[in-house]
């Protein structure tokens, strides 16, 4: 069953159309990575689904949202989105601070968030003591604390070095796996994609329409195993080919104004 | 074979320069070494202490009117206006400089206010504010109270620009308040700027309220100055020239501890 709809939305800042027409579901439990050219409203797309900007045309809508999620549509920003002046614990607390939860339930709820993101000992520290993958944990943990039936990742590892992206890459995708989340996956690194996703939607390149949707040919679990490496290589491949077409066009169409 | 490294030339270090530290040793001998010149050109030229008292009799004065107890009431006076002026002025600049930070017509109309007011020299206001509130304390705390106001308002509305939207779209995805944004997100944010605001309209309650206190008062360190001054009793005006420095480091420090314990995270 469909957990968000999204139904002819298009999008225009000023005169720039970003997006045209894009329709899709994300079910329940299933992530969809979003990708696509520089440029191409990958991003808008994600403020759009998470009701952050109102698309100039089309509609919205979720549904088969647990009872028991305080946030249903929660995002991971790409820079993380830390209030600097706030502890780590603290930057979770914010996002249950106005639900309702007496102290201890709050406590309850930021220590194990914290203990499942491995961030229980760093509890007390500020977000300018801690490394870039650091701070993204705090933001995956303020995520979860909200227990989100859709997580809206705007590229939640592009600001990080290529080690610290793989390290928290383990993490994330057993935190996915664990968790009972549908995620729309915006990034522009198909490694990403190809690893955590059920299925790719493929951006055009500006104004973004749905070029494609792309099922993984493997289940997430089986990726890893060698035997599945070629059909996992040849998703890859195809997406990039799609991806590059767009991007050269793209290229070619800001070369002659 | 030759040794590694043979033949080469040692990498000169470039690096050096344009990386003030912090010296306190610095400061202090730089103060010591002003008032030891200053001594000893009063001592050894001969200058007429009329025109400029050495800081032994400018001591040696402060030491009597502290004594005498009339300098401490002078200061007394002085700060209960800077009190009561800055207390005014900066409550009315923050509601006014955050509502321009965050609502539309306010930060309109706010601008164009604030933009026409600010240069005039609120001293100049003076005359109108007795004219109006009439010579005793609210003309001065009026005064005082406007020269405080605007640069509150304009570092509140400044500072809220400043806080990263970023900030403000996290706390809007996670559905808090808009209450609770302004308190949790918007405030503390903003408070960098607030305080650097703080800092400027502190030294000019003080530049104001001495301005004021010569314009027409009988009491406060303005009035004693410029009566010490009169009466050429010029090391008991230094005396209160240098009160009313000591009273703008002061502030400068209580606002840097301010600063210190709220604005840490930075």
């Amino acid at each position: 069953m469909a957990r968000l709809v999204l139904e002819h939305v298009s999008h225009r800042f000023g005169d720039l159309d970003v997006l045209t027409d894009v329709s899709f579901e994300l079910g329940a439990n299933e992530i969809l990575a979003v990708v696509g050219p520089s440029g191409c409203g990958k991003s808008t797309l994600l403020s759009i689904a998470g009701g952050l900007v109102a698309p100039v045309a089309g509609d919205v809508r979720i549904g088969d949202i647990p009872a028991a999620s305080l946030n249903p549509l929660t995002f991971v920003f790409q820079d993380f989105a830390l209030l600097p002046w706030r502890t780590v614990a603290g930057n979770v607390a914010l996002a249950l601070e106005h639900r309702g939860l007496s102290k201890q339930e709050l406590r309850a709820v930021v220590d194990d968030v914290l203990a499942r993101t491995q961030l229980a000992e760093f509890a007390s520290a500020l977000p300018k003591q801690l490394s870039g993958g650091m701070r993204q944990r705090v933001g995956l943990a303020r995520a979860l604390a909200v227990r989100p039936a859709i997580l809206l990742m705007d590229e939640p590892l592009s600001a990080l070095d290529s080690q610290t992206r793989d390290l928290l890459m383990d993490d994330l995708e057993q935190l996915l796996a664990r968790g009972a989340m549908s995620v729309l996956y915006v990034t522009h690194n198909l490694d990403e994609a190809v690893r955590l996703a059920d299925r790719a939607l493929v951006f055009s390149r500006r104004p973004g329409r749905i070029r494609a949707i792309s099922s993984a040919p493997v289940p997430r679990g089986a990726r890893a195993d060698p035997a599945n490496a070629d059909a996992v290589a040849r998703w890859r491949a195809d997406l990039w080919s799609m991806i590059r077409d767009e991007a050269a066009a793209a290229d070619r169409e800001t070369a002659h104004g | 074979m030759a040794e590694r490294g043979e033949n080469l030339d040692p990498v000169r270090f470039r690096g050096a320069g344009f990386a003030p530290g912090e010296s306190r040793l610095g400061g202090g001998l730089a103060l010591v070494g002003l008032v030891t010149l200053w001594q000893a050109a009063s001592s050894l030229l001969g200058v007429s202490p009329l025109f400029l008292p050495s800081p032994a009799a400018i001591v040696a004065a402060l030491w009597r009117l502290i004594a005498h107890g009339d300098l401490l009431a002078q200061i007394g006076v002085s700060l209960l206006r800077i009190l009561a002026g800055w207390s005014l002025g900066a409550v009315a600049g923050l509601a006014v400089g955050l509502g321009m930070g965050l609502f539309g017509f306010a930060r309109a109309a706010g601008f164009a206010v604030v933009s026409a007011l600010f240069p005039i020299p609120k001293i100049a206001l003076l005359p109108l504010m007795i004219l109006w509130l009439g010579i005793g304390e609210p003309s001065k705390i009026a005064t005082i109270a406007l020269g405080v106001f605007f640069p509150t308002a304009i570092s509140a509305a400044t500072g809220v620009d400043s806080v990263p939207r970023n900030l403000i779209r996290m706390a809007q995805s996670f559905g808090l308040p808009f209450a609770d944004i302004v308190r949790k997100v918007v405030l503390p944010g903003a408070l960098p700027s607030i305080l650097a605001g703080f800092r400027i309209s502190s030294s000019i309650a003080l530049l104001l309220v001495v301005s004021a206190e010569m314009v027409g008062a009988e009491k406060g360190v303005g009035a004693f100055v410029l009566q010490a001054g009169n009466l050429m009793q010029t090391d008991q005006l230094l005396a209160g020239v240098v009160v009313l420095s000591l009273l703008g480091l002061a502030v400068a420090r209580v606002i840097g501890a301010l600063e210190k314990r709220f604005v840490d995270w930075r």
